[in-house]
């Protein structure tokens, strides 16, 4: 798979990132928050991600997610799930929007249930997904993440 | 056995998975992720997914076996299951969680104890059908 970069203010694919890197001064890996307490989600939607060219880093619950960005991490995308212990997605999402993140945050949940997608919409997302994601998703997500990121 | 043959077989296998609705388009995305990196991502997951569902099992037990009945922890921990199982493709076994869940909402408890044996069983048929498969898999590269 061709790898995307994001490169002075423009998404660019890139065959190569020597020929990209030759090119620019800057190169800039896509990076993305997975965050679900399920193991199996995280590896399969990590894969996924970086099937794509993105740089993934995990975590385990909404709390962890939010003191990576306390931390100073930050990340063009985040994979919020909606249901995970200590901190649910939507706490999370709230959280993170009263710091001022404007990262993508995209939803996923494991029920479809329209008004449960509804309030987790209104905590800030940009998207809400049924899980488990396939790459017909992913392509949809990062569509979306290049026009915000162009 | 010859290499094709073994190929062969194992591409018979994986046919059966899917025409017998152990599996589901789930599954062929996982495959899609395979690459030179990562040529046993389905494996691993698989074997992920195993390790994982252990403890979905036996906490449906254990809630099972309080009284009186608590059929929404009983529907939250079957839906926690139904995910990871929906992961991996596991087309049969999340009808039968399905089930089990339609069970809760009513409150039928004899309905849940039946349907919780059909989702044990379903979960340790694909077991074996896997592990076979990829074993087969592999002797087939």
């Amino acid at each position: 798979m061709v790898p995307w970069f994001y490169l002075a203010g423009k998404m660019v694919i890139g065959s190569s990132k020597k020929v990209v890197a030759d090119q620019i001064e800057e190169v800039r890996r896509i990076c993305a928050l997975v965050v679900d307490d399920d193991p199996l989600v995280r590896r399969i939607h990590g894969m996924l991600l970086a099937r794509y060219g993105l740089e993934t880093e995990a975590a385990e619950n909404g709390k962890e997610a939010v003191d990576l960005f306390l931390s100073g991490k930050t990340f063009d995308l985040v994979l919020m799930d909606m249901e995970m212990p200590v901190m649910d997605g939507l706490q999370a999402t709230q959280r993170l929007r009263g710091m001022g993140v404007s990262s993508m945050i995209v939803g996923v949940t494991a029920r479809g249930l329209e008004a449960e997608k509804e309030a987790f919409m209104a905590t800030g997302l940009d998207a809400c997904w049924v899980k488990p994601l396939n790459a017909e998703a992913i392509i949809s997500v990062l569509d979306e993440l290049a026009k915000k990121l162009l | 056995m010859e290499g094709h043959q073994l190929q062969h077989q194992a591409a018979c296998m994986r046919k059966a998975l899917f025409d017998q609705g152990y599996l589901d388009d789930q599954f062929l995305q996982l495959e899609d992720l395979e690459d030179e990196a990562n040529p046993n991502f389905v494996e691993e997951v698989v074997k992920l997914y195993y390790s994982d569902s252990a403890r979905f099992i036996r906490n449906i037990e254990l809630t099972l076996d309080k009284n009186p009945f608590d059929f929404e922890k009983l529907d939250d921990i079957m839906h926690q299951f139904k995910g990871s199982s929906s992961s991996i493709g596991a087309k049969k076994l999340k009808t039968e969680c399905t089930q089990f869940q339609e069970y809760c909402k009513i409150g039928n408890f004899e309905g849940c104890m039946r349907t919780f044996q059909e989702v044990k069983q379903e979960h340790a048929v694909l077991k074996k059908k896997l592990e076979s498969y990829f074993q087969l898999a592999r002797q087939a590269r």
